[in-house]
């Protein structure tokens, strides 16, 4: 408590203070949600996640508006370099944006509540436990949520697989029938390059009871990052057996990779 | 013959836990139209001429003469008594063994309303926890700790006989954190202290509901028929340590890694209020779905928050 109200007098502005006051969310009386989402907690991590934007990886954003501006959406991306840096520019870039902002919420890996005060930050900050109940509830709520179907597939990938999607996960598809959200792809460019892992050692991230455990310098390069956002994607609440289900999951893939391969083609340098 | 005619209208309720607050507040909601008795498990309380009061343990034979006497229309069951009470021998047999025989001789003497008062605890606090659990949700409180099983044990048996005995119309209530004047649970304890103990770098999300609200709930629920099981937290959430704050409470930190040192800790230290066992919930989060109550008995707390925060920091040694 003391470190954020340190860093909310020394970061956030009066004018920061109102824009986001002014951006509508469910939270009580205190200022929280049940997910942990804190009001005053956010502002401190809008400023610093400011700074990782602009200046540290000087983020290029095309498409943001295309976001729908209400209702529940499922903002789906690829996941890659080991720290989740790339939901933070994703949540920034939204909050930001200069026409009717949103505050999305972000799925973590189910690992971090066991982490003594990161937990607890990464939720003030909007970071939600990855459960489908968590999913489900919030788009109930009409929030627009960030996922990784990929999972830890994606984030611990090694450098030599970069910018290769694994395996996308069916759950974030049946949500958003079941929810009738709209799933907006994004294709992620220069995370891959923020944390260069070369290999992963199982034993100790299994030891350590954490996901993976990277062999990778011990820094954050500033790479610089490109989202590119796509078209709303709807699709309806049929009951459909569960391939057509994959063939949905599929499509999506397919957007993101394009996206993708659009940041690699508009990208002219690393850093 | 209105008077006798209103006197025989009056319901017939057997309230359990009389010792309790809470208990006492709901008593007096009720007194003015119904006839009420009174019983606890631990020690015998005056409640005014006009309601019988009893300690007896439900076990006992003598219990049965109650339900003969007084012919019961319904009973409130709030006597459970908490984890931070007895030993674990003693609270099996009052929660699950004495429970059992409560809603035996309930439906033995055809009561047509049983309402039973049982916690939030019963979901467990573990790290995978969504927020906003429903009713349907499984109990993992019974893995985390053996001092919780009698509280699942208890609501098992209640499920039980909801299911068999129809005619009992059975509804559980599983409030979350009971808080305000006169509340002795270990929460109430803590947010009352000068000096209060927390995980190091852990703040889980809580929910609070303020007795006298507490109390409108568990009468709302009684009048209404309405059988099932279901959460009863106001839609406001609060981290932990922001509460204690702001009931003017220094937090002293016990370390939180390896989970190995707060459990030693906790069991060398033996605080009452914040055992080992309910460790977890200082840890992880229990955040409960009251919606489905609010809704289908119109329910609306009163007190908000802050104003539950303000008496603690006025009154640093609650009642």
């Amino acid at each position: 408590m003391g470190l954020t109200s340190y860093l909310r007098s020394k970061l956030v502005s009066a004018e920061l203070d109102n824009q986001i006051d002014r951006i509508r969310k469910p939270i009580g009386t205190l200022g929280y949600d049940p997910w942990g989402f804190n009001n005053d907690g956010m502002k401190v991590g809008f400023s610093l996640a400011r700074q990782l934007y602009e200046k540290y990886f000087r983020v290029e954003t095309t498409g943001i508006d295309k976001i729908p501006a209400e209702g529940p959406v499922l903002i789906v991306a690829n996941h890659s370099g080991q720290l989740p840096i790339d939901g933070i520019l994703i949540g920034y870039a939204l909050a930001a944006r200069q026409n009717k902002p949103r505050i999305p919420r972000a799925m973590i890996e189910r690992f971090f509540p066991t982490v003594p005060y990161l937990g607890n930050l990464l939720n003030e900050f909007g970071a939600v436990l990855g459960d489908p109940t968590n999913c489900a509830k919030m788009l109930a709520n009409g929030e627009a949520v960030i996922v990784f179907p990929e999972g830890v597939r994606g984030s611990g990938k090694l450098y030599r697989d970069r910018y290769q999607l694994k395996r996308f996960g069916n759950g974030f598809m049946h949500l958003a029938m079941k929810y009738n959200a709209a799933i907006v792809p994004v294709g992620v460019v220069g995370c891959e390059e923020t944390i260069p892992a070369i290999a992963n050692i199982k034993p100790l991230a299994r030891m350590l009871g954490i996901p993976y455990a990277p062999v990778a310098l011990p820094v954050v390069f500033p790479a610089k990052v490109h989202l590119n956002i796509g078209d709303p994607m709807h699709f309806d609440n049929r009951e459909i057996p569960e391939e057509q289900v994959t063939e949905r999951v599929e499509h999506v893939k397919a957007a993101i990779s394009e996206l993708i391969d659009k940041g690699l083609s508009e990208r002219k340098r690393l850093f | 013959m209105t008077d006798l005619k209103q006197k025989q209208s009056r319901p017939h309720i057997l309230i359990t836990g009389a010792a309790g607050a809470l208990t006492q507040q709901v008593i007096n909601r009720l007194r003015d139209h119904c006839d009420i008795v009174a019983v606890d498990f631990r020690e015998q309380v005056y409640l005014g001429d006009s309601i019988p009061s009893y300690c007896i343990d439900f076990n006992q034979r003598s219990f049965e003469d109650l339900f003969r006497r007084y012919k019961f229309d319904g009973v409130i069951h709030m006597g459970r008594i908490m984890s931070s009470q007895l030993t674990r021998m003693r609270r099996y047999n009052a929660n699950v063994l004495g429970t059992q025989k409560l809603l035996d001789l309930s439906h033995k003497y055809g009561i047509k309303r049983v309402v039973v008062l049982s916690t939030f605890h019963v979901y467990g606090a573990v790290a995978y926890n969504p927020a906003l659990i429903d009713e349907e949700a499984p109990l993992k409180s019974a893995g985390l700790s053996a001092d919780l099983i009698d509280s699942v044990e208890l609501e098992n048996l209640a499920n039980i006989y909801l299911w068999r005995y129809p005619d009992l119309n059975i509804t559980v209530l599983r409030p979350c954190n009971i808080v305000g004047p006169g509340v002795r649970n270990s929460i109430s304890t803590l947010l009352g202290s000068e000096r209060t103990p927390v995980l190091a770098g852990f703040s889980p999300m809580m929910q609070f509901i303020h007795i006298d609200d507490m109390a409108d709930a568990v009468v709302l629920a009684y009048n209404k028929t309405q059988r099932g099981i279901f959460n009863v937290a106001p839609e406001d959430w609060v981290a932990y340590q922001h509460a204690l704050k702001l009931c003017g409470c220094k937090t002293f930190p016990i370390p939180s890694i390896p989970p190995l040192v707060p459990k030693v800790l906790l069991d060398t230290l033996k605080l009452r209020s914040f055992p080992s066992y309910l460790m977890a919930f200082f840890k992880y989060p229990v955040v409960i779905d009251g919606r489905a109550f609010a809704r289908e008995f119109g329910f609306q707390p009163r007190r908000p928050l802050k104003e539950i925060f303000r008496y603690y920091r006025d009154n640093k040694k609650p009642v």
